[in-house]
């Protein structure tokens, strides 16, 4: 075991100094932020454009002095609950009165979405299912305000601030926990991924041969594993520096999420520990079906399933955000896959500790056991090794090496 | 002591079967030679005595212990396709090469500089592999085989694409390192080197050893081949001769008989046959594979594949 552990450190050594002194891996620490700008200017043009669409606009078909009431009372409700609460009103001519709405809304120099006729006891919307059911209400709103103006002077209510309330705690650590996990998942996804094609240049280069004939290969793939988790926490730590110094920047202005259930302190810190394994669990399975790909084309055909398997454990995890002790929730928690997000979650909801201990626990478990399978595979298939060679069976055949056979 | 024994080793893969039951016994300290033609299954049978693959069926020891990988300390393997990381440096992939098998990184760098230093390559130590001739990649690739100063060496194929000079060298080392006490076991399919380096040899054909021992006891299997040429063409000199002679012109060819020398000698000599050449020839290890494995092995031995032509 010590030995595998050595031989591990020289591998890792060997592939994390490799990766850190490339060029490509200042590109790699660029990564985040093409998604980011891109996210950043897909926003902007987004609010952009959402400005720019014109408002429906509802033409009012009635008499003058209905119209007139209507009107004033839109404008005074609209200073006192705001102006994109209330739909656009435009007052038509007096002649459209005779004309049906019908015609009125086909005309395209009016561009309306709805026509208001009758009177302010009766009022009338013409329109398509959109605007009508958007609208009916407010409609009646403004209708009965108009016939009573005194009824807008609405009475200004006192407002004061709290810093939690019991009602809302429960919901504001909700966002916490999907945060969490989405920013788990995100790293997760962007780091692991990378585990796949990990293998190939060994395979390409004939080194694997040197490798397997000086160090198990339980050692060479843990080598390879830590390597790539070290250098995603350097890639992390950049990250998060300079998030934190753009955070610091922008001061008040960022919004602050809710405390999680275990304090800030240990959710961040339970926050690493659940990548790390989130990682391992996930780069063990990646090592593994990467070491059977043959070359880097086979890398890439692979990766696609493969992300989609990893979308499937996320939106498994987020949907159970909200089940808490549900048998789903838990079952979550226990899939080795999805573990490490259901857990984090739980952390931002429940102040419980032991549960994470046997969270991690469970996890190393599965990681050792995906790794021994992965080496076992390789061994056989890619390796082609047989099951013989020894010349006294001490210990009895083994599954993967872990689990005592029968017989 | 053997540094390693197998016994009927099988591997076979997609049903061919590409050794076939072998045994072998390697003396501590000797060179020893696996030879065969290609694809006689001389690389599976190492992969396997070196834990790298186990066999279907079978046993074998390496250093005493059937688990071969927790020998690899005492072990030094160069296989038969090199790789190396083609970004490291020269100094550095020697040192890493030691560290997989135990050595600290700063001896194996130190031991790195001086191996390539006496190799007469101390120049290239900190260029990138990359930067290096395939000749001189080979060579790192051998420094780190021995940079940890390996009980045990395996070579496969260690002649493949070096040049005459490089060559040379390499037979240096194996026989330097022999004389250090290190057993080394290289494969070939180049009949000469075996038999400049070699004490024992197996031979192997078709995944099966059909020779295995000393280089001697395969040559000892034939009998000693006899030129003769005489003055006269007949005589009662004749009846020295064994029925199997093979005369071209005054010449006469065949296999010593087993009385010896002397007794041909006085037949010759007395019958007046008038001697104008003689030489007893022994035969030589490529006579012995050919009585052993075979024309068609022996013929796919020496042929040089394209690599080396190169």
């Amino acid at each position: 075991m010590i030995e595998t552990i050595r031989a591990a450190f020289v591998i890792g050594r060997r592939d994390f100094t490799a990766i850190i002194f490339s060029k490509a891996f200042f590109f790699f620490l660029l990564g985040p932020m093409f998604p980011l700008l891109i996210g950043g200017a897909a926003g902007l043009l987004g609010g952009q454009v959402a400005k720019d669409i014109d408002r429906p606009v509802i033409g009012v078909a009635m008499s003058v002095e209905d119209s007139r009431q209507l009107l004033a009372a839109r404008a005074t409700l609209a200073e006192q609950i705001g102006e994109r609460r209330l739909p656009e009103l435009k007052q038509l001519d007096q002649s459209s009165a005779t004309i049906p709405p019908e015609t009125l809304l086909k005309d395209q120099k009016n561009g309306l979405a709805a026509v208001l006729g009758g009177t302010l006891d009766q009022p009338v919307l013409t329109g398509t299912q959109g605007p009508i059911e958007n609208y009916r209400g407010e409609i009646a709103m403004l209708s009965a305000f108009a016939q009573n103006a005194e009824a807008t002077k609405l009475p200004p209510v006192e407002t004061r601030l709290v810093e939690s309330s019991a009602g809302n705690e429960k919901q504001q650590r909700l966002v916490t926990a999907q945060g969490a996990q989405v920013l788990l998942f995100m790293l997760t996804m962007l780091l692991a991924g990378m585990v796949l094609s990990n293998l190939v240049e060994e395979k390409a280069n004939k080194i694997i041969e040197i490798l397997a004939a000086a160090v198990p290969m339980d050692a060479v793939f843990l080598g390879k594993l830590f390597a790539m988790l070290a250098m995603a926490f350097v890639g992390i730590t950049v990250w998060s520096s300079v998030g934190f110094g753009l955070a610091a920047l922008s001061g008040p202005a960022l919004p602050s999420l809710p405390t999680p259930a275990v304090g800030w302190p240990l959710f961040v810190l339970l926050g690493v520990v659940y990548f790390t394994m989130a990682y391992l669990i996930l780069g063990s399975l990646f090592l593994g079906i990467g070491a059977m790909a043959a070359t880097v084309r086979e890398v890439q055909t692979l990766s696609m399933p493969v992300t989609m398997a990893q979308l499937i454990n996320f939106f498994l995890a987020m949907y159970t955000v909200t089940k808490m002790g549900e048998p789903i929730e838990l079952f979550a928690c226990l899939f080795p896959f999805t573990s490490p997000f259901a857990m984090i979650a739980r952390a931002a909801q429940d102040g419980a500790l032991w549960p994470h201990l046997l969270a991690v626990v469970w996890q190393a478990v599965f990681v050792v056991i995906i790794l021994r399978i992965g080496v076992y595979l390789f061994r056989r298939n890619v390796m082609k090794s047989g099951s013989a060679g020894r010349i006294k069976d001490s210990g009895g055949k083994k599954l993967f090496g872990l689990v005592k056979l029968p017989g | 002591m053997h540094a390693i024994e197998a016994r009927g080793l099988v591997k076979q893969f997609d049903g061919f079967r590409a050794v076939d039951g072998i045994d072998l016994n390697v003396p501590e300290g000797s060179i020893y030679g696996i030879l065969g033609p290609n694809g006689a299954g001389k690389t599976t049978t190492i992969r396997m005595l070196l834990g790298i693959i186990d066999p279907d069926a079978g046993t074998r020891t390496l250093l005493g212990s059937d688990r071969p990988l927790s020998q690899s300390k005492l072990v030094g393997y160069l296989p038969e396709e090199r790789g190396l990381y083609q970004s490291m440096r020269a100094v550095d992939t020697i040192a890493f090469m030691g560290a997989l098998r135990g050595l600290p990184l700063k001896d194996g760098e130190r031991l790195g500089r001086q191996l390539m230093e006496e190799a007469g390559l101390g120049y290239a130590a900190d260029r990138q592999i990359r930067q290096l001739s395939k000749g001189m990649a080979q060579t790192v690739q051998l420094l780190g085989t021995i940079v940890h100063e390996p009980r045990l060496i395996v070579l496969d194929e260690p002649f493949s694409g070096l040049d005459a000079l490089n060559q040379a060298k390499l037979e240096r080392m194996i026989r330097a390192q022999a004389e250090r006490g290190v057993t080394v076991i290289f494969s070939t399919h180049v009949i000469a080197h075996a038999e400049r380096l070699c004490e024992r040899i197996a031979i192997i054909a078709k995944g099966k050893v059909s020779f295995d021992g000393l280089v001697s006891t395969a040559r000892d299997r034939l009998r000693p081949q006899v030129h003769l040429e005489t003055e006269t063409l007949d005589g009662p000199w004749r009846k020295a001769l064994p029925d199997t002679v093979r005369q071209e012109g005054s010449w006469w060819h065949f296999t010593l008989p087993d009385s010896g020398v002397e007794p041909l000698l006085t037949a010759l000599v007395e019958g007046k046959a008038g001697i104008k050449s003689l030489s007893i020839e022994r035969p030589g290890l490529h006579d012995a594979f050919v009585a052993i494995a075979g024309e068609d092995a022996a013929a796919e031995m020496d042929a040089p594949t394209a690599e080396e032509l190169l």
